[in-house]
């Protein structure tokens, strides 16, 4: 792997490889929590937080996490971090914790903070792993401020609770639907805009999840299995012929 | 028993997992591309939050004995992916014809956030036994429900992108018609309360 610079690292996450607007991973809180502004920073920097500290710990821990057990092994890591992160909110920010409810909890499972422990944190130093943990951060971040920007905007003609403009409100954009409408047009957008070469993800596909290796394997034992006992069938049909 | 119901319905409709409380959506949307997947993932999700929520139940009521209930999440995920490992070697041995029909789908399932939702969630409304058991249920079963209808919308009009706006071809069609379909399952708001 060729030696990047701190700083193509760190703009990597943002721009080239957005977790949510380039690569799609971690959709569930991007479409939950992106009601309003509050609630989307509020989450991104939740997510920034324990994304850094689990790249940094895994990192250091790289050449004593045995292969085979590691995605537990980062499992671990991750949901320590989530709790300590949940405490810091209760304590400090209980409306917030309150507003994002299971969604605080579910960073664990989220598919950004494992993939990047799998694709980055267990190859690279300390340093390196910190970096990209602040860059992809900022990128979801960013990613979930701005869409929660327009969904209050047009939801309440609100940003940040404050009136921008009065008597003006849509209430769809703050429901669930316009969640999904909003971030569809959003990608839309930036199809349109980069004539359809920012997107790398082709579509949905289980591909870029941090399970997929394992799945796949599952799949192709499958696959060998049915050849398997399809033969056999095939050599007991032949045996009864005979 | 009205009260078992009315969780049950709650959830399938008006609180429906995917839809409304934006859970699961990564399986939903990478799944939902085929009708016969899409049936074996919902089996899949609805047999493992079951055995789920069988399990967290009484681990958290342990937990809370010994006034442990922070650790909840580290131990949820744990118990969770024990469980998924544990179903399945059991599922190898006992019930291959099941394991045939969801084995590809249950590793995918440790890490859906949809399970450790159901199970957090169960715990936080305060439900009993019984009730956690039947939310986890109807969860699934929505869950379900929504996969298997929206891979037959994407089968039936979606498998063809030629008419579309370009830029809207792939990701962007598809959330789209997510959002209709969300939008129409909010016709069942305050069905029942």
């Amino acid at each position: 792997m060729e030696k990047k610079s701190k700083l193509a690292i760190l703009t990597n996450g943002i721009i080239k490889e957005n977790p949510v607007l380039v690569l799609l991973l971690g959709t569930c809180p991007f479409l939950a929590t992106s009601s309003s502004l509050i609630n989307a920073l509020g989450m991104g920097l939740s997510a920034t937080a324990v994304l850094i500290c689990s790249n940094i710990v895994i990192s250091l821990l790289r050449k004593v996490i045995p292969d085979k057990v590691r995605i537990p092994c980062y499992i671990v890591v991750i949901a320590g971090f989530v709790t300590l992160v949940q405490f810091v909110l209760q304590a400090y920010a209980p409306e917030i914790n309150k507003a994002l409810g299971v969604f605080i909890p579910l960073i664990v499972v989220n598919c950004i903070i494992l993939g990047r422990a799998e694709a980055f944190a267990n190859k690279n130093t300390v340093i390196d792993s910190a970096i990209d943990g602040i860059g992809m951060g900022l990128g979801f971040t960013l990613a979930l401020a701005f869409m929660g920007a327009i969904r209050e905007f047009f939801g309440t003609g609100c940003l940040l609770g404050i009136t921008i403009i009065p008597n003006f409100s849509i209430g769809f954009f703050n429901l669930p639907p316009g969640g999904f409408f909003v971030f569809g047009v959003l990608i839309a957008v930036m199809q349109a805009a980069t004539k359809g070469r920012a997107l790398k993800a082709k579509g949905f596909s289980c591909g870029l999840c941090p399970m997929y290796n394992s799945c796949n394997t599952a799949e192709a034992n499958e696959e060998v299995a049915e050849e398997k006992a399809a033969k056999e069938a095939g050599k007991a049909g032949a045996a009864e012929a005979v | 028993m009205v009260n078992l119901i009315v969780i049950f319905m709650a959830i399938v409709l008006v609180n429906n997992f995917v839809l409304s409380q934006f859970l699961g959506i990564c399986s939903f949307l990478g799944v939902s591309n085929k009708m016969s997947s899409s049936v074996g993932m919902g089996g899949a999700v609805v047999f493992v939050m079951v055995i789920a929520e069988l399990v967290t139940w009484p681990v958290m009521q342990i937990l809370n004995r010994f006034d442990l209930a922070y650790l909840q999440t580290v131990v949820f995920i744990l118990v969770i992916a024990a469980l998924v490992q544990f179903v399945e070697m059991f599922m190898k041995r006992y019930l291959p014809a099941l394991q045939k029909a969801l084995g590809i789908f249950l590793p995918l399932i440790t890490t859906n956030c949809a399970i450790l939702g159901a199970t957090i969630n169960a715990i936080s409304y305060g439900y009993s036994y019984l009730q956690s058991v039947v939310y986890a249920f109807g969860a699934g079963v929505g869950y379900m429900v929504a996969m298997v209808l929206f891979a037959g919308i994407r089968e039936e009009k979606l498998n063809n992108m030629d008419g579309i706006p370009a830029p809207f071809q792939g990701v962007g069609i598809i959330l789209v018609a997510a959002s209709i379909m969300a939008l129409s399952f909010m016709g069942f708001t305050g069905m029942f309360q």
